[in-house]
C-alpha cells in the first residue's frame, strides 16, 4: 500500500498527490512516469512523475479529473492509501547544458514541466518558461514557474489570462534563439509547439501521453508511430522527436476507449460519485 | 499389506476415465474453468489403471522429475496428504500444472500404456491431489537450518515461483521482486480463468509466501534496482525469470487501428485487468462482432476462446496448415466445441480503416507449403494472386512474444542473443555473471510454463551448489 502523504489541489478538478514511495523516490528522473492502481478493481493509469524528495522518500504525480479512476483519486485524502505505484517507469529525459532552453507546460502538465525546468536550470541552461492553460481558473504553479525559470509567459485558450492561445511563440521565436525545446500538455499543444519550432529547427521532445496498460512493454497499446516506425510510449518513450511523431495517429488512438470511459464515469456519478462532498461538479 | 491381486487378473482398462467438462453450449457463455475436475471415485478408477512400473518412463518425460507413480499409489490407497506431500517435494505448483502442462508430449506420452491403449491421465490426477490439498489446507514441510545467504528472484511467474520455492526450502532467505502489481507472471495475465482460475494461481502464490519468500509487488527491477544494485546491496544469487512478455507486431499498414490489439493487450485487460467484468471493474475491452485472432498458438486459441465468451464470432486465420498449428490439440478442440472457425494457409497484407481511424477489413493473401524452414515446420509462401478481404472490427495479433529488455539493457556484463533477446545461459541457468542464474521465457524464449518451471527448477539447484561453495 501507498500512503498519499499530502493532496494538494493545484485549479479546478487539478489535484497533485505526494505518495510514500522510497523506492521510487530514490530513483526517479525528470521525463518518467508511474503507474497508479488505485484499488483492487481499478484499472492502472500513467502519471508522469512531477517532484520526488529522497529524504522523505517520497514521490510527486498530478492529475485532471476528468475519467473515473482520476474523478474517484481526487476523493482519497491525505493518508489514504493506494493498492499500487509502480515505477519510477520509461526513459528519464535528456538534461544537459543546452543552452537556451524553451520549456512549455500544458494544463495539468505544468507540474511535471516545472521539474524539468528545474532540472534544465540546474544543468546551466538559461530557461523561458510557457504555461498553458484553458483559462485563468486552471492557471497554477506561476509563482514556482518565476522563481525558477529566467522568464516565465502565460497563455490561455480564452485569452482570460496572458496571451490568447500560443501565437505569441511565433512571434517570439522570431527574435529570439532558442536551442532546445521541450512541450509537456495536451497532444494538441504538443503538435502546434511542434509546428511553431519545426522552421527554426529547434530540437523539440513532446512527452507521449497515450493509453497505457502496464507501461513497461508488455501490452503495445501506446504504440506511436515515429519517424515512420512503431514505437511503445511506455518503453521507447515518453519522450519523442516532436517534429517525427505521427500526431494525428496519437489522437485517435487515445480515442479509443472514450465510449467505455464515459460510459464508466457516468455511472460512477450516478453511484453517488465522490462521497466527500468536495467534488461538485 | 500388499496389495491385492485378485484372480484372474483383471484386464487393465485401455481408456482412460473421462475429464468431466462444461458443455461447450455452456461454457462459452461464461468465464468458468471448462474441465471440471475428477471425482474420488473417478480419480481412484484413473490411478488404479496406473501399472507402477519399476522403472517408470513417465517421470523421464517429466521436465521437473515428478515421482509420478509415487503420488498415485498414494493416491489410490486414499493417502493423499502424503501423496501432495510427494508431488510438492518436486513441484511447487502442481495444481497449475494440472491444469496447464501439456502432458500428452511429456509425461504421459511415455506412459507404456500407451501402447495398448490411452495412457494414464497423470495430469488429470495431479490435479485431483492438489485440489484436495486446497480444499483440506496445506501443510508446511519442516523449516529447514538457514544457510545465512540472501537470494533475489526476479519475477514472480512460473520459473521464478519454481525457483524462489526450491531454494527457500533448502534454507536460504528469498525475496521475489515482481513489476506488475499482482503476482503470477503468465499465470496472472495470460492464461485465462476458465483454463486457470486465478484463485488456484493466488493459492499457489500463497502457499510459496508461507514457505517464508518475501513478496515485493509492482517492483521493477532495473528500473528500481539493477541486478548489480541487487549483488552489492547484499543478494549472495540472482535468478531471473521476467518473462517473453514483449509483444511482436507484423509490421503491416494499418496495424495501429482500433480494434487490433497483441495478444497480451487483449489478454491482460481480460484476465489481471477483469476487462470482462467491466464495468465492474474499470479496465474497459471493446470487442466487435467479427473478431480475427492472427497466429496458431496456445496463445491464440486463448485469445479465440474469450473472444467467444465475450459474444463474438471468431476466425483463426493461421500462415500454416491444421498439422503445423502450435496449440495444444485439447486446445484446439475445446475452441473449435466453443465455435471456433479456423482459416488456414492465410496471412494478411494490411488493414483498413473507417474515418473513426478503427479497423473495418484485413487483405489477406493465401499460402501454400514449401519445404521445411529452421523451426522443422513446412514454410508458408505466398501464392500470387490470391488477394481476398475479410471484414472484421477486431483483429488480436497472437503471432509470438520476445523477452522484456530492460534487465537485459541495464545489466552490464550480462550476455544475451541480440537477435533473440534472450539471455544467454549454460543448461544450468547460469550466465555471463557470476552469481547471477536466468531460466524460462526469458532464456529459452516463449515456450510453456513447465519447461519455465523445469529450468527455475535447475537453476535452484545449481545456484544451491553455488552458494555453498561460495567463499
Amino acid at each position: 500500500m501507498y500512503k498519499i502523504v499530502s493532496k494538494t489541489d493545484l485549479a479546478h478538478k487539478e489535484t497533485l498527490f505526494e505518495v510514500e514511495a522510497p523506492d521510487i523516490a530514490a530513483k526517479a528522473k525528470p521525463g518518467q512516469f508511474v503507474i497508479v492502481v488505485p484499488d483492487e478493481k481499478g484499472e492502472r493509469i500513467p502519471l508522469t512523475i512531477c517532484g520526488y524528495d529522497t529524504a522523505k522518500g517520497t514521490v510527486s504525480f498530478a492529475f485532471h479529473q476528468v475519467g473515473k479512476t482520476t474523478k474517484a483519486l481526487g476523493c482519497l485524502k491525505e493518508g489514504d492509501t493506494l493498492m499500487n505505484v509502480t515505477g519510477p517507469l520509461g526513459n528519464p529525459s535528456e538534461v544537459k547544458k543546452f543552452g537556451k532552453v524553451l520549456c512549455v507546460g500544458g494544463s495539468i502538465m505544468i507540474a511535471p514541466a516545472l521539474l524539468q525546468v528545474k532540472a534544465m536550470k540546474e544543468a546551466g541552461n538559461h530557461v523561458t518558461t510557457v504555461l498553458g492553460c484553458r483559462s485563468n481558473d486552471f492557471l497554477f504553479m506561476e509563482a514556482e514557474a518565476k522563481a525558477l525559470s529566467d522568464k516565465v509567459y502565460v497563455a490561455s485558450d480564452d485569452g482570460s489570462i496572458g496571451y490568447t492561445g500560443l501565437d505569441f511563440l511565433k512571434d517570439l521565436l522570431k527574435t529570439e534563439k532558442f536551442d532546445h525545446c521541450v512541450v509537456l500538455g495536451p497532444v494538441v499543444m504538443m503538435r502546434e509547439v511542434s509546428e511553431i519550432t519545426k522552421p527554426y529547427s529547434i530540437p523539440t521532445i513532446v512527452t507521449m501521453t497515450p493509453i497505457m496498460m502496464d507501461g513497461m512493454g508488455m501490452c503495445g497499446v501506446c504504440r506511436v508511430t515515429v519517424a515512420g516506425e512503431m514505437k511503445f510510449g511506455c518503453v521507447d518513450g515518453p519522450e519523442f522527436d516532436g517534429h517525427q511523431v505521427d500526431f494525428d495517429e496519437l489522437v485517435q488512438r487515445q480515442r479509443l476507449m472514450l465510449p467505455e470511459e464515459r460510459l464508466s464515469s457516468m455511472l460512477w456519478e450516478m453511484k453517488g460519485g465522490c462521497k466527500c462532498g468536495r467534488n461538485e461538479a | 499389506m500388499a496389495e491385492t491381486k485378485p484372480k484372474p487378473k483383471p484386464k487393465i482398462k485401455k481408456e482412460a476415465i473421462e475429464m468431466p467438462k462444461q458443455k461447450p453450449k455452456e461454457r462459452v457463455k461464461n468465464f468458468n474453468e471448462v474441465a471440471l475436475g475428477y471425482d474420488e471415485a473417478q480419480a481412484i478408477e484413473e490411478a488404479n489403471r496406473c501399472l507402477q512400473c519399476v522403472k517408470p518412463q513417465c517421470v523421464k518425460g517429466c521436465p521437473v522429475e515428478v515421482p509420478i507413480p509415487e503420488f498415485i499409489k498414494c493416491l489410490r490407497e486414499k493417502k493423499y496428504a502424503e501423496g501432495i506431500a510427494t508431488l510438492k517435494t518436486k513441484n511447487a505448483l502442481p495444481a497449475v500444472c494440472g491444469r496447464v502442462c501439456p502432458q500428452e508430449e511429456q509425461c504421459q506420452v511415455n506412459c507404456v500404456l500407451g501402447r495398448i491403449g490411452e495412457p494414464v491421465s497423470i495430469g488429470r490426477l495431479e490435479r485431483y491431489m492438489a485440489d484436495w490439498e486446497r480444499d483440506h489446507g496445506f501443510q508446511l514441510p519442516e523449516k529447514p537450518k538457514p544457510t545465512g545467504k540472501k537470494v533475489a528472484v526476479v519475477g514472480a511467474g512460473p520459473a521464478g515461483l519454481t525457483a524462489a520455492a526450491d531454494l527457500i526450502k533448502l534454507g536460504h532467505e528469498v525475496t521475489m521482486f515482481e513489476a506488475l502489481h499482482l503476482p503470477g507472471g503468465v499465470l496472472i495475465y495470460g492464461i485465462p480463468e476458465f483454463r486457470l482460475p486465478k484463485a488456484i494461481v493466488r493459492n499457489e502464490v500463497a502457499y510459496i509466501q508461507k514457505l517464508g519468500v518475501d513478496l515485493r509487488l509492482g517492483n521493477l527491477v532495473g528500473r528500481i534496482h539493477t541486478i548489480p544494485e541487487l549483488m552489492k546491496s547484499g543478494y549472495d544469487a540472482v535468478f531471473i525469470g521476467s518473462g517473453a512478455g514483449l509483444p511482436m507486431f507484423m509490421g503491416l499498414l494499418g496495424e495501429n487501428l482500433g480494434g487490433i490489439y497483441s495478444a497480451n493487450e487483449f489478454l491482460i485487460r481480460i484476465n489481471l485487468m477483469k476487462g470482462y467484468n467491466f464495468p465492474e471493474y474499470d479496465t474497459p475491452l471493446r470487442l466487435g462482432k467479427h473478431v480475427v485472432v492472427i497466429g496458431g498458438g496456445n496463445v491464440a486459441m486463448d485469445c479465440a476462446r474469450c473472444s467467444m465468451r465475450l459474444g463474438a464470432e471468431v476466425c483463426l486465420l493461421y500462415r500454416r496448415s491444421r498439422e503445423e498449428l502450435p496449440a495444444r490439440q485439447e486446445e484446439i478442440e475445446n475452441a473449435e466445441e466453443e465455435g471456433l472457425v479456423c482459416k488456414f494457409l492465410a496471412a494478411p497484407l494490411r488493414f483498413n480503416g473507417d474515418e473513426k481511424g478503427w479497423v473495418k477489413s484485413m487483405e489477406c493473401q493465401a499460402m501454400e507449403l514449401g519445404p521445411p524452414d529452421a523451426s522443422g515446420r513446412r514454410r508458408p509462401i505466398p501464392i500470387k494472386g490470391s488477394e481476398f478481404t475479410m471484414e472484421v472490427d477486431t483483429v488480436i495479433i497472437a503471432i509470438g512474444q520476445t523477452p522484456n529488455p530492460i534487465i537485459q539493457r541495464t545489466t552490464e556484463g550480462l550476455v544475451a542473443d541480440p537477435r533473440r533477446g534472450t539471455i544467454t545461459v549454460d543448461e544450468n541457468g547460469k550466465t555471463s555473471i557470476e552469481g547471477v542464474y536466468a531460466g524460462g521465457d526469458v532464456a529459452t524464449g516463449a515456450a510453456t510454463v513447465i519447461s519455465a518451471m523445469g529450468m527455475g527448477k535447475k537453476a535452484a539447484k545449481a545456484m544451491h551448489e553455488y552458494l555453498m561453495n561460495k567463499k
